[in-house]
């Protein structure tokens, strides 16, 4: 084998290296580039882009309150500004900037050359695209969504909205969802499965572990508001009663499953910043972080209570008294990890010897801002309190506290930090540091004073006010401060720009830190080292001298190119030791146009042209094929040198593979979905009104007999297939799988006769009908994906893509063939104990 | 009152913050390992729950009493709300109900049951008490008692649409005369001395 010979030095390793790696020039490279460098770049330029519109829309809401009876804008142009302001400030700016961050960063902090999924990481950038193209679009032509960010029903369901507005929201944010969940399950793999040798979990830098619990906490939460969308979508479309009172329906289930996702979301936001303040602090004080292992607990204390919070939103629509103590305890529960964090910086700055740079300026204006958004937060977590202050300016206030100081400062903090190694230059001085004071002055001046008109009663979400109210002057200061804060973010804006003119370099490592990314040539090249580090403690660069040198030298690991692949080192999750070496795809278009195609889907939706929709479903379902089918390998090689004597098989002849993991972790966000649902079906069964339904799902005992024996027998064709392939025989593994594949279509076919025949009510009649009938289209598309699963893997061991030694297809095509038997047996059996609903 | 209370211990914990971060930057010396312990179980968790557990104690008692119970001599009113509309209805006390103004008697305790016909809206009355939101398909049940006869302005505090702004009412809180009055059929506008309309 080529990759045999190990290479002692090779001259033109560089080299050859920037050409794997390397992206065409001009727009055809725009398309196919999957790099993870190129890709977070964009990301971050992009949602800085959306801070600038969403920030504009600030300005003119500030212009309107500034003064009282203001005739700027009337009512239905203020909403939609609001409206559009929260929503993009919440989904097209806080979380692409830090999965754009994370993308960045990620692969070098760990000692890897990319992500584990480029070609997702590209497919998730274009769906982001897509989708804010969809929402600005909407506010150009001026039928933006008008709900609130919250987009309650029934205000936001057919017949208070009758027009595109709402659409607008719901598909466009949940097509930016879809970004935002393959970003979540790519950082989740990465982290778990490609980091430099011997860096075990408890070596990982400490952002590691926020991006981990972040994306964790997102394959969780996102789900219940991507349900919540779909089946508020469905119900403007086709009207499936799920929100609807008069017809069993409720209002509130759309508030369980916003909430589900939004509270959450508050520490989505946070916890990637805390992880940037957790890695600046010790840098700034030239010591090491306090408490590492109380910060890990903190961070996960922190996303488990998070999940159980979100009642927290909703103390006003009416929850028995003991339930709200409960919520209103838990609520404040939170502050202790929070304090632990902030206590651990505080520890961290007095060990060292701080020094006031430019990004410790920025986390000092952090530091007093997120103070007081957590103090008032847990004014609000009392539930008299939030009584009176709910839904008045105070929360506003509040609520920017948080978001601005908790992840606005933050981020400025990790641009002044990180632009250097982006770019490579070095800053001009001062500029940066009066963009601060202006920020940091208007800041309070806009936010503090909204806390004071709150508490006097006024509003959120009201276009206008009277004299005689006496909010005139404060709200007039209030506004002055908003545009004393917007100078200073053009200004800083401008500071970055100015690099591009700057000649300076910047030095290799300019603030001495210790953590891998700096362990390279500044502006980083698209394969990010020349070979890669074996760590052996938390802080790399302080406690082995000369690694980036010997890194550049090629004495690290993988200092070869094999055969023009993409390779990085896979290693075994919790002890670091080295494990495979996984092959990463190259440039492909298939992002690009899987993307359009998802696109086409929703913008058929969204034109009302649903007879279209299923033709770029099919769509994706072919590319998702074709996208599979790349990569892989058709002959077994054996474990390969990797440089220092060490050697790794390549990652197809492994079983914890990235796209296994990738699998696992993909299916824990589409269980969340469907456990939602469930929780959907209990929820109105026990809690709407106007229930029981006017007519149950009738005898479906055969078909649900044949909806759960058959799939259940398909998972052990799938389990005999795995053993063949084990012992070689490939023709019985290719015969099992397609038996297996016969008997999911068997169960496909006994669902799709449940509705055929009539025995499931009119789903539009009542939201029992309706809940029932999603529950059957969800399994349906799971057999479906069962279905295909199974075809692909007959196919790929026709071709020669799987042997004894590379079994991980087959037991990813596994993993979904169980998922979807289970998801039968629990559909089946709940339509049938729900025949009796009467 | 309560307000107060959180005002002071808010104050105070952001200012013990403030003074720890000074002197992380201010004090001569540093470089020296620091007390985990000391720093982040007494700070983090020691300091921050007490802090806690002194403000929960103090509003579980404070919202026990705000809770909505059943009591002697009660008054129950329902309020429904629509685009963009109050409507009041008085049970069997009185066969009419009003508009755009709700009337009670003071110095007794009520009981509010709020709905809404179409969409999500929110009784909000600042003066009497917290809110409650009117939502389709529930009623919601808020206590409340005006002190003194008088009017006491009261909106809508939920996002409701175009109208959102103006959805508001009037509480009249009536003295005993007025009030038997007003049960027995009299227009509330009639019985209203301090209306400026
Ligand atoms: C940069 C300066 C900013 C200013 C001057 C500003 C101003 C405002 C104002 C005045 C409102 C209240 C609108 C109303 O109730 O009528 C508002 C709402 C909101 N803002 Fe900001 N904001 C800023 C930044 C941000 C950021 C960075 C975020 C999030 C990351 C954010 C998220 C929101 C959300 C979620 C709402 C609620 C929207 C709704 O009620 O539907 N804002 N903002
Ligand atoms: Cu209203
Ligand atoms: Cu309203």
């Amino acid at each position: 084998m080529s990759g045999d010979a190990e290479p002692a030095a090779q001259p033109d390793l560089r080299l050859e290296l920037a050409r794997t790696w390397s992206t065409p020039q001009g727009w055809w490279g725009v398309i196919v580039n999957v790099n993870h460098t190129d890709l977070g770049k964009r990301f971050m330029a992009a949602a800085a882009f959306y801070f600038c519109v969403a920030g504009i829309l600030s300005m003119l809401i500030r212009a309107q309150l500034a003064s009282p009876r203001s005739a700027f804008v009337g009512p239905e142009i203020y909403n939609q500004i609001f409206t559009m302001h929260g929503t993009l400030m919440m989904f097209m700016f806080a979380i692409p900037m830090f999965e754009g961050l994370a993308l960045y960063l990620l692969p070098k902090m760990l000692g890897a050359r990319d992500m584990a999924f480029p070609r997702l990481t590209a497919y998730g950038w274009w769906c982001y695209v897509f989708g804010g193209m969809i929402l600005l679009a909407s506010m150009l032509v001026g039928k933006a969504p008008d709900g609130g960010w919250f987009m309650y029903t029934p205000l936001s369901s057919r017949t208070y909205t009758p027009g595109i507005n709402a659409d607008i929201w719901l598909l466009g944010v949940t097509f930016v969802e879809i970004s935002a969940v393959c970003a979540a399950v790519e950082i989740t793999v990465t982290i778990l499965k490609l980091r430099a040798p011997g860096m075990s979990l408890d070596k990982m830098p400490l952002v590691a572990w926020y991006l981990l619990v972040t994306a964790l906490m997102m394959v969780f939460g996102f789900p219940p508001l991507i349900l919540g969308s779909v089946l508020l979508e469905v119900e403007r479309a086709f009207g499936w009663p799920f929100f609807d009172p008069a017809r069993g329906g409720d209002a509130l289930l759309w508030q369980h499953l916003f909430w589900l996702f939004g509270h959450p979301e508050v520490y989505i936001i946070f916890l990637p910043a805390a992880g940037v303040i957790s890695t600046i602090i010790p840098v700034m004080a030239r010591t090491r972080i306090v408490g590492y292992g109380w910060i890990v607990a903190a961070i996960f204390a922190l996303a488990i209570l998070s999940f159980g919070l979100w009642v927290h939103h909703m103390f006003t629509v009416g929850i028995p008294h003991m339930a709200l103590a409960f919520f209103s305890a838990a609520s404040t529960l939170v502050a202790i990890p929070t304090g632990i964090q902030v206590f651990a910086w505080l520890a961290t700055l007095w060990q060292g010897r701080p020094e006031l740079k430019l990004p410790m300026l920025y986390l000092l204006g952090m530091f007093v801002v997120f103070v007081m958004g957590g103090l008032t937060g847990v004014m609000l977590a009392v539930v008299p309190f939030n009584w009176q202050a709910h839904d008045t300016a105070f929360v506003t206030a509040h609520l920017h506290y948080v978001l601005v100081g908790g992840f606005v400062f933050p981020m400025l903090a990790a641009i002044a930090y990180w632009l250097p190694h982006v770019t490579g230059r070095q800053r001009l001085p001062r500029l940066g540091e009066a963009a601060f004071w202006l920020i940091f002055v208007g800041f309070h001046a806009t936010f503090f004073f909204m806390h004071i008109v709150g508490l006097m009663g006024m509003r959120r979400r009201i276009d206008t006010y009277h004299a005689e109210t006496g909010w005139t002057l404060i709200n007039a200061l209030s506004s002055v401060g908003s545009y004393v804060m917007a100078f200073g973010f053009a200004l800083f804006l401008g500071d970055c720009l100015m690099q591009r003119f700057v000649k300076r370099r910047a030095a290799a490592d300019p603030w001495g830190a210790t953590t891998l990314e700096w362990a390279m040539a500044i502006p980083p090249r698209a394969y990010n080292f020349v070979s890669l580090p074996s760590v052996r403690s938390r802080d790399p660069l302080a406690d082995e001298p000369g690694l980036t040198q010997q890194l550049k030298r090629g004495e690290g690991y993988l200092a070869r190119v094999r055969e023009g692949l993409r390779e990085t080192l896979g290693v075994e999750t919790s002890t670091g030791r080295i494990e495979q070496i996984v092959v990463l795809p190259g440039n492909s278009a298939l992002p690009f146009i899987m993307a359009l195609v998802t696109g086409g889907f929703f913008l058929s939706m969204l034109a009302g042209l649903y007879w279209i929709a299923p033709a770029p479903v099919l769509g994706v379902v072919v590319l998702a094929c074709r996208w599979a089918w790349q990569g892989g390998a058709r002959a077994d090689v054996g474990p390969l040198q990797i440089g220092r004597g060490e050697r790794a098989p390549p990652h197809p002849e492994t079983t914890s593979t990235p796209g296994w993991w990738g699998s696992v972790f993909t299916l824990c966000a589409d269980a969340t979905f469907f456990a939602s649902l469930v929780f959907g079906f209990a929820f109105l069964w026990v809690v709407a009104p106007n229930w029981p339904p006017p007519a149950c799902i009738g005898s479906i005992s055969v078909e649900a007999a044949i909806g759960i024996a058959a799939p259940m027998l398909a998972v052990v064709a799938v389990s005999f297939a795995r053993a063949a392939l084990r012992r070689g025989a490939l023709a019985r593994a290719m015969g099992a799988c397609m038996a297996a594949g016969v008997l999911v279509f068997v169960a496909a076919a006994g669902v799709a006769a449940i509705p055929v025949l009539g025995k499931l009510p009119d789903v539009t009649a009542h939201a029992y009908a309706a809940v029932a009938g999603a529950m059957l289209a969800y399994l349906a598309l799971h057999l479906v994906i069962a279905f295909v699963m199974l075809g692909f893997a007959a196919a790929r061991l026709r071709a020669g893509y799987m042997s004894a030694l590379r079994m991980h297809e087959l037991a990813i095509v596994e993993q979904w063939t169980r998922y979807a038997a289970v998801v039968a047996a629990i559909v089946l059996v709940i339509l049938l104990l729900s025949g009796a609903c009467r | 009152m309560m307000w107060r209370v959180m005002l002071i211990g808010a104050t105070g914990a952001f200012a013990l913050v403030m003074v720890l971060l000074a002197a992380g930057f201010l004090r001569p010396g540093g470089g020296a390992p620091v007390s985990v312990g000391a720093w982040l179980g007494w700070g983090g968790v020691g300091f921050v729950s007490t802090v806690l557990l002194a403000l929960l104690a103090y509003a579980f008692t404070v919202g026990l009493r705000l809770a909505p119970t059943a009591s002697p001599g009660g008054v129950t009113i329902t309020a429904t709300a629509e685009q963009w509309r109050w409507r009041f209805d008085y049970g069997p006390l009185r066969s009419g109900g009003t508009e755009a103004i709700m009337v009670l008697p003071a110095g007794r305790p009520v009981v509010v049951q709020v709905t809404a016909r179409d969409v999500i809206h929110s009784f909000w009355v600042p003066r009497l008490a917290g809110k409650i939101d009117a939502i389709p398909g529930h009623v919601n049940r808020l206590r409340l008692q005006a002190a003194a006869p008088g009017e006491y302005a009261g909106v809508c505090a939920e996002f409701c649409g175009i109208g959102h702004r103006s959805h508001g009412f009037m509480v009249l809180a009536l003295d005993e005369p007025g009030w038997n009055a007003f049960v027995s059929g009299t227009d509330p506008d009639e019985l209203s001395p301090w209306t400026l309309r």
